[in-house]
């Protein structure tokens, strides 16, 4: 395949059938290898589509700065695109995420906003948007609540997804900024009748729940929960030991948060294996595990690895 | 017929510090009147005036969000597990001042 840049290079991304960790011939699982994107996650669909977005609205011109709150991946994938367009980035970002996620994004010349370790995303986000309203000509894309990011997968991963598995009975992704499932779930629910859109939603430790009120809670805009048919909150435990489970079975080396998606999705193929029914589950593989060599998730027991991760923000 | 309940950091203080407390129900809503019987004030926390789930509150049976399931009317069993947990993008806590760090040649 040839692209004229590394921007148009973005989607189309394989799905790679799983013959090990599948139960059964009638129930098999299907990775969608979003790490094939240029910067190596799905954010790549959501960033390029907001930045495309705000071209055609006329928002961005060279030289302009744009802001964002993002753990990491979305950061990174803006980094790119702003660096090729011309525009200076401020990313907004926890400061318990990994040292590989701030290094990439200082390579590529985005400036990095540190917001509490004890905050989380919230916080990046509550501290990005006091940024933005302090400087008015700045350009927040604001992934959580920008309908590019979810039309983006609307547009590209629905389709591909179906295209490559007509019979397609499950998707099932990970829940940040809802996007990903969003998008793809409202494609896949207008073409395939009784499809199953599953949430997996990575469970942090005590500290990320650090609120001083419920009312402090978050719900990205985008969220709509009409869209899915389950969701599971996922432990670092069961996601390292499906991290770990997919690169010794199947020589998929993802980062954590696919190993919580993995559990989800093992979750509905052996629901489908007890009921007697056939499924074909895809689900997102979002990115490989090379930012997350240093949290020690690949490295020693499954106990010493959560240890490890205790604290931080792994997906 | 116990169930263990997981208590956010937030709610603890209705639980005397209490990580993980047990009730019983047979429902969602029976285990939360159940345990706000012993921890007075829990339910007004977990549940709105109109009788709903409160928007930023998100309860797991045995790690599946009941909103999924029926709500505060999902069936619970002996040995169920039930996890409470505020709803966050990955968590808060509280407002700080921002430092800018280094990065980039502008």
């Amino acid at each position: 395949m040839r692209f004229d840049s590394l921007l148009e290079s973005v989607g189309r991304t394989p799905l790679v059938g799983l013959p090990r960790l599948s139960p059964s011939p009638e129930v098999r699982l299907w990775a969608k290898m979003e790490s094939a994107n240029p910067t190596g996650s799905v954010k790549d669909r959501a960033a390029l589509a907001m930045v495309a977005k705000a071209e055609a609205e006329g928002l961005l011109r060279p030289g302009v700065t744009v802001l964002e709150p993002t753990s990491g991946n979305t950061g990174i994938s803006l980094a790119m695109a702003c660096r090729l367009r011309g525009y200076r980035l401020i990313c907004v970002m926890p400061e318990n995420t990994s040292v590989e996620r701030r290094q990439l994004l200082t390579m590529y010349g985005a400036e990095i906003v540190t917001s509490p370790a004890a905050g989380g995303s919230n916080q990046a986000v509550a501290v990005a948007k006091q940024l933005s309203a302090e400087n008015p000509d700045w350009v927040m894309l604001y992934q959580y609540g920008n309908p590019a990011n979810a039309q983006a997968h609307y547009d590209t991963t629905g389709p591909e997804i179906l295209e490559d598995l007509p019979t397609i009975t499950h998707f099932v992704a990970g829940l940040g900024t809802t996007g990903t499932l969003m998008g793809t779930g409202r494609y896949l629910r207008e073409k395939v009748p009784g499809v199953r859109i599953v949430a997996a939603e990575p469970r942090y430790g005590e500290l990320v729940y650090g609120l001083r009120n419920i009312d402090e809670g978050f719900i990205p805009e985008l969220y709509d929960g009409s869209v899915l048919s389950s969701r599971f909150s996922v432990g670092p435990r069961e996601a390292l030991r499906r991290t770990r489970q997919l690169v010794e079975e199947e020589g998929i080396f993802a980062g954590i948060s696919t190993g919580a998606i993995l559990h989800a999705a093992i979750g509905e193929a052996m629901k489908a294996v007890k009921a007697g029914e056939r499924a074909d589950i895809a689900f997102v593989v979002c990115d490989g595990g090379w930012k997350y060599l240093s949290t020690g998730a690949y490295a020693g027991t499954l106990e010493e690895a959560e240890s490890a991760l205790e604290g931080q923000l792994w997906a | 017929m116990a169930i263990e309940v997981r208590i956010p950091t937030i709610l603890r203080t209705y639980t005397d510090g209490q990580k993980a407390v047990e009730g019983k129900g047979d429902t969602l809503a029976d285990l939360i009147d159940d345990l706000d019987s012993r921890h007075a004030g829990l339910k007004g926390r977990l549940i709105t005036e109109q009788g709903g789930l409160h928007r930023f509150v998100n309860v797991y049976v045995n790690d599946e969000d009941v909103r999924f399931l029926g709500a505060l009317e999902t069936k619970l069993a002996d040995g169920d597990s039930v996890t409470v947990l505020p709803a966050v993008a990955g968590g808060a806590e509280r407002p700080a001042r921002a430092a800018v760090t280094a990065g980039g040649s502008f």
